[in-house]
């Protein structure tokens, strides 16, 4: 149940942007993929839910094993991989609909229950996880577009574990929000991981330092350093990794 | 001091102008408003919209213009619904399908626009020119087909713009479900449906009003079509033939025929903005 990425390279139009990467994401763990603005990060958590596809020009080369089939080459069925890979966006995203329909949406396209009295208690148990059912309460049939930024992250997390992921993927997922909805979903993430796989694009050092288990550093599109967090953290091997952490660039 | 002087005198005429402005145009609708209800109520009556013309109607004697209100009900109902069906799909696939620097969207964009601007007597001409080569008469049929070619370039469009800021957000949140492009459709008609609806609006106030378009297909009768093949009256060509009449009466019940399609349009825009807020309550 880990994700296995080998010499996997992207290129969009001319532009190669990721360079024969090679990782092991493991199972029910936070891994978190740091580096500077334009390394690759968004590109590589698109690739592994193959929504890098819509983007015009893309070239997909080398091999990502998720459950041990390759994605990549093996003509896996795209809407049943998005389904077991949850996505969490940098900026909330809820969709046109009430706060019940976001997270019922998922449910009904994959057609997960076939009573409505099962859908609902499904809808409210995901809503509970994040902690929002007690704050929509008498409210969720009303517009999702309603919420606080921050509720509304947490939606999108609610609607992405309703349709039972086995992996969550998180891009920038707190960065849009306030201190204290940022901290209320980063708590989330780490409650999350014993039973979800979870790969965090940060932008954040102090956050992957606080909850990561793995760290991947990337740079210009390669795979600098990658493994357990307090070895990349404490004791980073490679130069570019120790001045990233010191901070001469971001 | 003196600065701070020019600039509020230039603020105060700026401000003036814009009154002025919004004055003209304020005077303007409530003119033409006056003058329809000032002079169609005269000859407003119950007879008017319940009846048929009868036996000398149109030298000022019995009858209504019942066969003109049912006839343009018939034409803006048909071509409305077919401009829909065939628009909606239009616009998702400029879109949704096509990508975003598409030749094909730009082109099809381009050829919209040009058909957006071509005058309706045109769009008659042409209507006329393909019922002679098919052989068919005036009739209702005539009428819904050309209404419906003038007004897709106007779904089309309107629809575009509504969706072209659609956030592309969206579409990677339905999909990252799990989503096809088609289930991802009723998440982008939800978030377009006000859209829709002001796009339904300016096309069916442009349909019902349009007398230059249905003067040769949809013809004119004393009578309600009772199938498509029967020519039918509207509302816009009861106004035309009555006004130019020497009768009095029968300028008159031009004006009459004149308030009631302003008052279905003025019922149909209170009517559009309310469901375009009730539909707009779920965008994001």
């Amino acid at each position: 149940m880990s994700i296995e990425i080998q010499k996997l390279n992207v290129h969009i139009k001319d532009n190669h942007i990721l360079k024969d990467v090679n990782i092991v994401l493991p199972e029910k763990q936070i891994t978190c993929i740091i580096g500077p603005s334009g390394c690759g990060k968004s590109t590589l958590l698109k690739t592994i839910n193959r929504l890098i596809d819509g983007v015009e020009g893309v070239k997909l080369e080398g091999n990502v094993f998720v459950d041990g089939q390759d994605i990549i080459n093996s003509g896996t069925e795209i809407t049943e991989l998005r389904r077991k890979i949850g996505l969490v966006s940098q900026r909330p995203c809820p969709l046109p609909m009430s706060i019940f329909d976001n997270v019922a949406y998922g449910c009904r396209i994959n057609k997960m229950f076939k009573k409505r009295r099962q859908l609902i208690y499904h809808v409210q148990k995901n809503l509970k996880s994040v902690g929002l059912l007690e704050e929509v309460k008498g409210r969720i049939r009303t517009p999702a577009a309603r919420l606080s930024i921050g509720q509304q992250q947490r939606l999108c997390l609610a609607r992405s574990l309703a349709v039972q992921p086995e992996y969550i993927l998180a891009d920038e997922a707190t960065s849009a929000l306030d201190p204290i909805s940022a901290k209320t979903v980063e708590d989330l993430f780490v409650k999350l991981k014993e039973k979800y796989s979870i790969i965090m694009v940060t932008h954040t050092l102090h956050q992957a330092l606080r909850i990561a288990d793995n760290v991947v550093f990337m740079y210009l599109g390669d795979v600098i350093e990658s493994g357990p967090a307090e070895q990349v953290f404490h004791h980073p091997q490679h130069e570019l990794t120790q001045k990233y952490l010191a901070g001469a660039f971001s | 001091m003196k600065i701070a002087r020019k600039k509020k005198l230039r603020e105060s005429v700026a401000k003036l102008f814009m009154w002025c402005a919004m004055l003209v145009v304020f005077g303007l609708v409530i003119s033409v408003i006056w003058t329809i209800f000032s002079k169609g109520c005269k000859a407003m009556s119950w007879d008017m919209v319940s009846k048929l013309p009868g036996g000398g109607f149109y030298i000022g004697k019995e009858g209504g213009f019942l066969n003109a209100i049912v006839g343009s009900l018939y034409i803006v109902g048909a071509s409305t619904v077919l401009g829909l069906i065939v628009s909606i799909p239009v616009v998702f696939f400029l879109n949704i399908y096509l990508k975003k620097n598409s030749k094909l969207a730009y082109v099809a964009r381009l050829a919209f626009d040009v058909l957006f601007g071509v005058p309706s007597i045109v769009y008659g001409a042409f209507g006329f020119t393909i019922m002679i080569y098919f052989g068919l008469r005036t009739s209702l049929l005539g009428g819904i087909i050309v209404i419906t070619l003038l007004i897709i370039p106007i779904f089309i469009r309107t629809m575009d713009e509504a969706t072209r800021n659609f956030p592309r957000d969206i579409l990677d949140a339905s999909f990252s479900l799990g989503a096809t492009r088609w289930e991802t459709l009723k998440v982008v008609l939800r978030q377009i449906a006000p859209g829709i609806a002001t796009a339904t609006l300016l096309s069916v106030g442009r349909a019902i009003g349009d007398a230059a378009s249905v003067m040769f297909t949809a013809g004119y009768t004393d009578s309600i079509p009772t199938s498509l093949s029967q020519p039918a009256a509207t509302l816009p060509l009861a106004v035309f033939f009555q006004l130019s009449s020497p009768i009095p009466e029968v300028v008159d019940r031009a004006y009459a025929a004149a308030l009631v399609l302003t008052i279905i349009v003025l019922l149909l825009s209170i009517s559009g903005r309310f469901i375009t807020n009730r539909f707009s309550k779920n965008k994001v």
